[in-house]
Order: structure tokens, then sequence, then C-alpha cells
């Protein structure tokens, strides 16, 4: 084992397909042990993220290390140590799932067949039965068994709930956090979905337009943006901190700030915000594609 | 076995609604000394819920002395906490919110007003004690 402590580290990270760049200027450092979120609307650049983090694609400029080693050397030894479920969890319709088993042992240095049938098992899933003929929910859990048998260090999963229904995306999500629990890998995920989020991650990475907007730990990302309610205005803000989102009403003015807990003017209500909310006001702001520094606005203090 | 909820509604962070409901539960004698409190990976896969989330909670439980985490065995239950407050105190407190709670109904202040007026003052007292 080498060691560690980032899961994931990028720096200047971008791709471009021709002309269109779909992920830009990407700075990041992930530790390990996390469950990370990564949000975004489609076409932010999500799942090029995912696949430049697992190898699949290599970088227009920057760099990308996972566990300290890059990905795109496409080494044994770096890729056996990664799992990734692409997004709709493909399988080979054909193939029985104890062929898929057959095939994940062949194909990996590292694959504990064992765990892989005994997660099986405990979810009532035939290993004689075709993967095509299974449910969606159970061909998702099948892709996350394969995925967890090579026991790797990251697991990456492309939107892995996109299609199941509610129970099946419950079942899937307790599979998931009981594997962490008793793996203690990193997970990073895509996904639309926030409220379910809060539960099952730890850091948050928020993609729009091709650019990171957000990312950290969750609680302290929660920590430091407050919701200011006051009366309106629309100039002299002079709460402190930084202003993400101004909203007015007739007679209030709603400020989301990022500060470090300064005190509050009179007449103004300092309220905490949740996750939901939080990611929403980041995925709202205007993006400024020609300017590099992050479009935030000092407000005087 | 004592069974956690999560509620992704309430507002709360999820870490904290696992304290409040064993530090409830504790107070309420549902709980009792020696009880075990289940593993974190049973709560992670049970609730689907980050393990993280269920350690943070448990260490804390540990600092308030509330339960003790024993290597290889589980988290258990500790006598009911001395620093806490006394069954007298208890009662007391709660016959208080509940006189507060017929005067604020004899106003006509419904359930959801009654919520807001609590939560308003509750956030009042936390940002004073931040500032």
């Amino acid at each position: 084992m080498t060691t560690t402590e980032y899961a994931l580290r990028t720096d200047g990270l971008g791709k471009r397909y021709r002309r269109t760049w779909a992920l830009r200027d990407c700075t990041l450092s992930v530790p390990t042990g996390r469950v990370i979120a990564l949000v975004g609307p489609n076409g932010a650049g999500k799942s090029t993220l995912l696949r430049l983090v697992v190898g699949l694609l290599a970088p227009t400029s920057g760099t990308v290390e996972v566990l300290g080693q890059s990905p795109a050397a496409n080494t044994p030894q770096v890729l056996s140590r990664i799992g990734f479920l692409a997004q709709e969890h493909p399988l080979y319709k054909h193939f029985t799932v104890a062929d898929l088993l057959h095939m994940g042992r062949s194909c990996n240095l590292r694959f504990d067949q064992g765990l892989a049938e005994r997660r099986l098992a405990q979810l009532d899933i035939p290993l004689d039965r075709k993967a095509g003929a299974l449910s969606g929910g159970q061909q998702a859990q099948v892709a996350l068994a394969l995925a967890l048998a090579k026991r790797p260090d990251l697991l990456v999963l492309d939107e892995p709930m996109a299609s199941l229904d509610p129970v099946a995306r419950l079942e899937f999500l307790q599979a998931l956090m009981g594997a962490v629990a008793a793996d203690g890998m990193t997970v990073l995920f895509s996904s639309h979905v926030v409220p379910e989020l809060e539960r099952v991650c730890d850091h948050l990475i928020v993609l729009n337009h091709s650019r990171v907007t957000l990312a950290g730990d969750i609680e302290t990302l929660l920590a430091e943006h407050r919701l200011l309610v006051g009366p309106r205005t629309t100039a002299d803000l002079d709460k402190a901190g930084t202003v993400v989102e101004a909203s007015h009403s007739d007679r209030h003015t709603t400020l989301l700030v990022r500060d470090g807990g300064g005190p509050t003017a009179p007449g103004w209500q300092a309220n905490p915000i949740g996750l939901e909310d939080l990611v929403l006001a980041y995925l709202r702001r205007p993006t400024r594609h020609d300017v590099e520094a992050p479009a935030f606005s000092e407000v005087p203090a | 076995m004592f069974v956690f909820r999560i509620d992704n509604r309430s507002g709360v962070p999820p870490y904290l609604q696992l304290v409040q409901q064993v530090r409830q539960a504790v107070l309420l004698g549902f709980l009792r000394q020696g009880d075990r409190l289940p593993l974190i990976r049973e709560v992670a896969e049970t609730l689907a819920i980050n393990p993280n989330t269920v350690a943070k909670a448990y260490r804390q439980l540990e600092q308030e002395d509330l339960v003790t985490g024993r290597p290889g065995q589980g988290t258990f239950v500790n006598e009911a906490p001395t620093a806490g407050m006394s069954a007298a105190t208890y009662t007391s407190l709660r016959r208080g919110l509940e006189t507060w709670l017929n005067r604020a109904h004899a106003a006509g202040l419904d359930e959801q007003a009654v919520n807001a007026l609590f939560t308003a003052v509750v956030n009042r007292a936390k940002n004073e004690n931040i500032a």
C-alpha cells in the first residue's frame, strides 16, 4: 500500500471535445474515506470528470491523480484499485449471473467471488438467471456486487440510481452503505437527486457549465453558509461575508452569504441553510465563461 | 435492539437526529444501562446512511457519557447520566411547556404557528450564543 491521504486530486483539469470544453479548470482534493456526491445538471461535465478519474479519458489540460497515481497510465496496479459502474449499469444481457462472476474473476487482479456470491444470495438473485431477465433493481445490484468484488479503494458510480424505482434505490443505497461500513472505501458518485444525498454523502462537488462551483465537506459547507433575511435593500448590504445569492420581495431581502459566522446586523435574521437549498443556489448562479476567478461579489463590510 | 430512524425533511443533520434519539430514549427509559446499540455497519445498512455519520453520532454520545464503546463488542448504554437532568427537572420543564402550549392555543395559535415561534426563539438563542 502506498501512503495516500487523498483519494482524488486534480489540478487545472480540463477536457475538450473538438471546440467545446466539457470540463475546465477543475481543481479538487478529496481525502480518502469520504462518500462524495457529484451534483450538476445534465451536460455539466459530470460523466466527463468521472471518466477522467477512472482513466477512460485522457485530460486535455491539467492533471488527475487517483490514490496518488495517474489513472491515465492505465496500469493494472492503478486500475485494480478503482471500481467503476457506468451509467445504466450495463451488463452482458445474455450472460448468466454466474458467467458474469466468472468473467469478473478472469479479468481482474483482485476479485473476491465469495463476497459477490454472498451478496447476491442475500438478495435472492439466482446465479443461473440471464442478466437480461433480471429486474432493473436486480441488474443494478449485480453490477454493484461485481464492482465491490474487486474490493476497490475507490468506487466510482455514474448516476447509479437514475433508472431505479424508489424501493430499488433504497436497497441499492443500503447495499452501498453496508459495503462502505465494512470496507471503508472511498465512493464518488454522480446524481441529480439531492434530497437523498444528505444521509449518504459527507463531501460535495457541484459542477455547473463545465466548472466546479462548490466543493468541500458538507458539514463545513453548511456551517459556512447562512441565509440572512431582512428589510428590502438593494445597496449597502452591510452584512459580513460574501453574497452567493440575493433575492428581493416587496419588503424583504434574502441573502445567501458565505462567511466565518459574523454577527448579524439589527433587523436581520440569520437562518441555517439545508443542503438542497445550498446546491440549488449554486446551480442558479450565473456562470462567467470568460472570467477565471470564481464569480463571488464582495460585499462592503 | 434499538431502532433508529432518519427524517430527511426535518432539517436536523442526520448525525444529530441519531444523537437526539438515543438521548431521548435514555431520558424516557426506553434505553437502559447495559443495552447495546446496533453496530455502525448495521445502522448504515438498515437506514442507507453514511457510516461516518453513525460513527460521529456514537462519538458524540460517548463524549456526553451516555454510552461506552467497547472494542470488538459494541457500544453500550451507561447508567442514567448524573450530570443530566433529574426526573423532577424533566417533569417540571415538561409541565412548563405544556402550560405555555395551552396559553398559545388559547391565544389562537395553531400547530404551525407554535412551531414557527418555537423555532424562531431557538434560532435567536443560538445566534446570540455564536455572536
